[in-house]
Formats: structure tokens, C-alpha cells, sequence
């Protein structure tokens, strides 16, 4: 009977050990924290071209992450890609004016949305969509971009 | 043409082999609803699978982690960007290593300890015994080790990751002088929830795969000496071979 009471103890052990590891990792080593506590409200915006974004991607104002890019999805009627971004309650006075632009942490880092505030009155709120928006950079439409305006400057070089 | 003939009865063994498991795999899955109204049997084999393996798992998982601090700070110092340790290790350990390496250590530990107590009892004729006496040996000794097992291995293989991240903070963070509010912040900022989770699938599935293949070989093991050590070696070889595979499978579903 004894023996069998340790076995019992031993095993409880390593159950309550195996679950708090999982609350460890859940809880420690993800990134839930900023959403659970207080609440959170979405905003949208609608952009040309994404580039690698992709959903839970961060989204900062002046570096601080304020949200998480929600979903991401391709809106046929007006060929844009809808962007929807959960922010936390905590940060409230967004400018309705302000810019969301799509850019790249570092130069291997995946790509995030910069918010720069605007100088309205007015707040973002629920549901409520940003209107000035900064596309990804493409590295292709760039290069094309550069070439062409070189070859220009030579073509003009060449007819003087 | 005999080559032909070779390559096809090897092929024919294979799958009735495969069917030979799929059979029991339902001749245990049956019986599981009964066998849950004795629970003190199950947890007996917890205790079997998981718990006395806890030692052996925690100690690798804290090397693993501690090699992977060391490994990965020597790559990422390259690229200046030796805060990404935290990410990188924590992503490896979740995704991959923590599960495989568990999986691994768990076939070696738990599965042969299974498949040679389940072989002798066939050997030494306790399981006719049981037969004899209208017990069901599948439901008396099969399905409590297979649930020990599948209930075990889920939980090893979060503690490994656990310990495994616990070392690689130790080795970059203490040792290597990581900034440790970045590790873990970009750690943090890296991580969801769902990454875990995928961890934790693949600890279920390996649980299952291997303690399904050290029931299965334990019990249509030969009644011999020599028949239970194959039976043991058989089950090491094969869980091994089929968690890479399952785990490259698993991989590519959930990525």
C-alpha cells in the first residue's frame, strides 16, 4: 500500500510539473500579455501592395508595439489588400488623420506597420479605418525606378 | 526474377504488417472505454512512461538547450545579432527539437522498457494465463501502457522545452552575456501561442506512434529470450524512423 502511494505521488508530481510547464511556455514565453490585459479595438486600412506582411505582424507607433496585424485579406472590388490591425485600449488617441505605412525591422527582419500620428482632434475608435497609407517598398518597382531614371539622364547626355 | 519475387514478398510483409498494427491499433482503441473505469491501472503507467523518465529528459533537455545556446550565439554573432538567440532557440526547441528529441529519448526509455515487460509476459505464458482466466490481456495490460504512454508524452515534452530554453538562457544569456531583457523580449515578441501548440500536437502524435509500436511489438513478440530482445530493438528502430517522418509530415502541414 505504501509503495503504491508513492507511485500515486511520484506521478502527480510529474503531471503538475509537465503542466506548468506549459503554463510556463504559454504564458512566458509568448507574446499574449499586452492583449489579455484590458480590452483591444481594430482598425482597418487598405493598401496597394503588402509586400511580406503578414497577420501577427506588430504594430508600432514611434517604435513601441501598440497592436498585432489581425488578417489580411484581398478585396476584389477596389484591388487593394484590407488590412486589419487589433490595438490595444490602452493606446486610444489615435489621430484619425494619422499614416499607417508598411515597413521593414533591420535588414533580414519581417515587415511591420509604422502608425505616425496626424494632427487631428479626432480618434480612432472601433471599426473605424486609416485613410493615408505608405505601400510596402518593392525591391523591383526600386531598381526599375533607378534604371530608368539613369538611362533618362544618358539619353539626354547623349543628345547634347 | 527472383530479385522480382524478393522485392514483392518483402513489399506483401510490409503491408500486411501495416495491417497487422492498424488491427490491433482497433482491438485496443475498442477496449479503451473499458479499461478507463480502472484509472489506478493508467496512472500506474504514467508513472512508468513519464515519471521515471522525467530524470533522463530533463537532463538532455537542459544539454540540448545549453548546445543550442552556444551553437546559435557563435552563428548569430555573425550577423550582429546575437539578440536573436532567445528567438531562435526558443522557435527550434518548440517547433522541433523539444518533441523529436523527447520522442527519441522516450522510444528509448519507455518503449523498450514496454515492448520487453509486454514480450516477457508473452514468454512466460501470463498472458495466456490472463486469456485463460477470461481476462483480456489487450484491456488489462495493452491499453493501460498505451494511454501511460500517450498521456505521457505530451507532458515529457513540454518539460524538455521548459528546461531546454531554462538552459539556453543559462548558456547565453549567463555565460555568453546576452542581453537578457532582449532574449526575452524578442523571445516574447516572436513566440505565439499556436508555436506551442504545435509542439505539443507533435508530443501527442509521437506519443502515440511510439507507444503504439512497443505495445504492438511487446505483445506479438516471440515467446523466446531471443524473441523479446528483437522485439526490444525492433522498437527502438522503428518509432525512431517513423517519428522523423511523421515529424517531417507534421512540419510540412502545420508551417
Amino acid at each position: 500500500m505504501r509503495s503504491n502511494r508513492a507511485v500515486e505521488l511520484s506521478t502527480g508530481l510529474f503531471v503538475l510539473l509537465g503542466f506548468a510547464a506549459l503554463f510556463f511556455l504559454v504564458t512566458q514565453i509568448t507574446n499574449r500579455e499586452y492583449l489579455t490585459n484590458g480590452g483591444s479595438y481594430t482598425v482597418q486600412a487598405q493598401f496597394e501592395n503588402i509586400g511580406t506582411l503578414k497577420p501577427g505582424a506588430a504594430v508600432s507607433m514611434a517604435g513601441v508595439t501598440i497592436g498585432r496585424v489581425e488578417s489580411i485579406r484581398y478585396d476584389q472590388s477596389i484591388y487593394k489588400a484590407v488590412v486589419d490591425m487589433r490595438i490595444s485600449s490602452q493606446f486610444n488617441r489615435i489621430p484619425v488623420d494619422s499614416d499607417a505605412s508598411i515597413m521593414t525591422a533591420g535588414l533580414l527582419g519581417g515587415q511591420y506597420i509604422g502608425i505616425t500620428p496626424g494632427g487631428s482632434e479626432e480618434y480612432l475608435a472601433d471599426g473605424s479605418r486609416i485613410e493615408f497609407v505608405q505601400d510596402a517598398l518593392v525591391l523591383e518597382n526600386l531598381i526599375n525606378q533607378l534604371v530608368a531614371s539613369f538611362s533618362q539622364r544618358s539619353d539626354s547626355k547623349g543628345d547634347n | 526474377m527472383s530479385l522480382l519475387r524478393e522485392i514483392f514478398e518483402n513489399l506483401r510483409s510490409f503491408v500486411a504488417t501495416v495491417g497487422a498494427v492498424a488491427l490491433f491499433l482497433l482491438r485496443t482503441l475498442v477496449q479503451v472505454p473499458r479499461a478507463l473505469t480502472r484509472p489506478g491501472l493508467i496512472v500506474a503507467q504514467i508513472h512508468n512512461a513519464g515519471a521515471l523518465s522525467l530524470v533522463i529528459i530533463m537532463t538532455c533537455g537542459l544539454f540540448v538547450g545549453g548546445v543550442l545556446g552556444l551553437q546559435g550565439y557563435d552563428l548569430l554573432q555573425r550577423f550582429g545579432s546575437e539578440d536573436a538567440l532567445g528567438t531562435a532557440a526558443a522557435l527550434a526547441l518548440i517547433k522541433e527539437l523539444g518533441p523529436v528529441v523527447t520522442a527519441l529519448l522516450f522510444a528509448g526509455r519507455a518503449g523498450t522498457a514496454l515492448a520487453s515487460e509486454i514480450g516477457l509476459m508473452r514468454a512466460t505464458d501470463q498472458l495466456s494465463a490472463m486469456e485463460m482466466m477470461a481476462v483480456d490481456p489487450v484491456r488489462r495490460v495493452v491499453v493501460p501502457r498505451f494511454l501511460g504512454g500517450l498521456i505521457a508524452m505530451p507532458l515529457l515534452t513540454v518539460i524538455f522545452i521548459a528546461i531546454g530554453i531554462f538552459g539556453v538562457q543559462v548558456v547565453g544569456v549567463q555565460l555568453l552575456g546576452v542581453d537578457a531583457a532582449s532574449f526575452w523580449s524578442q523571445m516574447r515578441a516572436a513566440v505565439e501561442v499556436s508555436d506551442v501548440m504545435e509542439g505539443v500536437i507533435k508530443g501527442v502524435v509521437f506519443g502515440f506512434v511510439c507507444s503504439l509500436i512497443a505495445v504492438y511489438e511487446g505483445y506479438t513478440a516471440v515467446p523466446t529470450a531471443e524473441g523479446v530482445g528483437r522485439a526490444t530493438t525492433r522498437t527502438v528502430v522503428i518509432s525512431a524512423v517513423l517519428v522523423l517522418i511523421f515529424n517531417y509530415m507534421l512540419t510540412a502541414v502545420m508551417l
